[in-house]
């Protein structure tokens, strides 16, 4: 019985996260289409479907879609300007792409069979990277190098300062690491936990103790799935809203 | 059978533990298959480059026109509505004014013919005190004529009755006579 439920169950938790060609076996290059690729044009489809398609009848009263349109339009752009101010607006179509790329590639990865491509390192570190560099840039243009001043606590004892500004100066180098491996790391490990259940769940059909197992993986499955709703908003909102941050710093360095 | 069940669990704990290490083993973590990244970067970017170029030119603009346009309309109804407070309030004035005038000009007629009524009354009243003054002295003159006629008609009367009388009891009486003394006692 134990030995008919060890060759039955499959565990290939990570196996959903494979990119591989759409069409054939071939090798993966920079330009084959892939199931990363698929996932991230029906994100944009998405996107368009939402925004312009959703907007194009320009109600005063709007419809449905267009409301959803605007709330996403309103709550990024308030966030944008109570975080970075009124100067941080310029960079709002860019905070708005990062956050809408994100969250519907979050919901969509939640789809049965879906690819998540905000699962990837690969690609949560160009996006964090984006913003390192873009923050930086900003920061020093707007600022020249009073920017350094973000890592010179004033307020602090002189004597710390130099040990505030190592410890500073590391944590601005760590932000796009943790800023990418936070986003990755959240939908990974949902996603993989999700799968993990999920191969608990046909336990009934080999074994007796399936008769427990196999609702209670069920019941974990929908639980799991709910938190990952929950998760996959969350990610968005942190991942651009710490964006925000890190340009509210990049505009006003000084504390 | 408990024991049966958690022998069972341990198993099979065991067994996924020994099929989850098996498949790491043969995949790794897809994450970490740096094959892969050209593709995903190269892909990631033009979806960034496409969203990004659909939002700033078509959709942002937009929705942005939309909310305007609606803060547009919500003030210009508000303002409209003002307006239109402001021409209630002075409809409202104008009536109020209309009716106070309506009122003042009904108690200046009501005083007018209050003043015209009493202005005829008066001259009724005069006239008819007139009248009645006037009726009073012809009736009194009347009367006083009457009282005389009838002084001479008792006069007529006595002196006829007298001179009779005096006939009938023998006496030869002359009017004369009979009058001065009739006159002497009617005056007496």
């Amino acid at each position: 019985m134990a030995e008919e439920a060890g060759t039955g169950l499959v565990f290939h938790p990570m196996d959903q996260f494979i990119v591989k060609p759409l069409f054939g076996d071939g090798p993966v290059h920079w330009y084959t289409p892939t199931n990363a690729m698929l996932w991230m044009a029906i994100s944009v489809l998405a996107v368009i479907l939402l925004l312009v398609i959703g907007t194009r009848g320009r109600a005063v009263i709007p419809t449905r879609i267009q409301s959803i349109a605007e709330l996403a339009y309103g709550f990024i752009h308030k966030m944008v300007e109570d975080v970075a101010g009124k100067d941080g607006l310029k960079f709002f179509p860019y905070i708005f792409t990062l956050f809408l790329f994100i969250v519907f590639s979050n919901f969509l990865g939640l789809l049965p069979k879906a690819f998540t491509p905000t699962s990837h390192i690969a690609v949560t570190a160009v996006l964090a990277v984006l913003v390192f560099v873009t923050v930086t840039v900003v920061g020093f243009v707007k600022n020249g190098a009073s920017f350094l001043g973000l890592f010179w606590v004033s307020s602090a004892p002189l004597a710390l300062r130099p040990v505030l500004a190592l410890i500073e100066v590391i944590s601005y180098f760590v932000r796009p690491v943790s800023h990418s491996i936070r986003l990755a790391g959240n939908m990974m490990a949902g996603h993989a936990v999700i799968k993990v259940f999920a191969a608990f769940a046909p336990l009934v059909l080999m074994s007796g103790i399936g008769v427990v197992v196999t609702p209670l993986s069920i019941i974990a499955i929908t639980a799991m799935y709910g938190l990952e709703m929950l998760v996959a908003f969350i990610q968005a909102y942190v991942f651009t809203i710490l964006t925000c941050v890190y340009l509210k710093d990049a505009l006003h360095p000084h504390h | 059978m408990a024991t049966e069940t958690h022998e069972a669990a341990s198993e099979m704990a065991h067994d996924a533990a020994q099929a989850a290490g098996h498949a790491a083993e043969s995949a790794g973590m897809p994450q970490l298959d740096f094959a892969t990244f050209g593709n995903q970067i190269f892909w990631l970017l033009v979806t960034l480059v496409v969203i990004w170029w659909v939002l700033s030119r078509i959709a942002l603009p937009r929705i942005g026109a939309v909310l305007a346009d609606r803060q547009a309309t919500i003030a210009g109804d508000l303002s409209a509505a003002e307006d239109y407070k402001a021409k209630a309030k002075d409809a409202e004035a104008a009536y109020e004014k209309a009716l106070a005038d309506a009122r003042r000009q009904a108690q200046k007629i009501v005083a007018e013919a209050r003043a015209d009524i009493q202005k005829d009354l008066d001259a009724a009243t005069a006239q008819a005190d007139a009248e009645i003054s006037a009726r009073t002295v012809e009736s009194e003159a009347r009367i006083a004529e009457i009282r005389a006629g009838a002084m001479e008609a008792v006069e007529t009367v006595a002196k006829d009755t007298a001179l009779e009388i005096v006939a009938a009891l023998g006496g030869k009486a002359d009017a004369k006579t009979v009058g001065a003394a009739i006159n002497a006692r009617l005056k007496g």
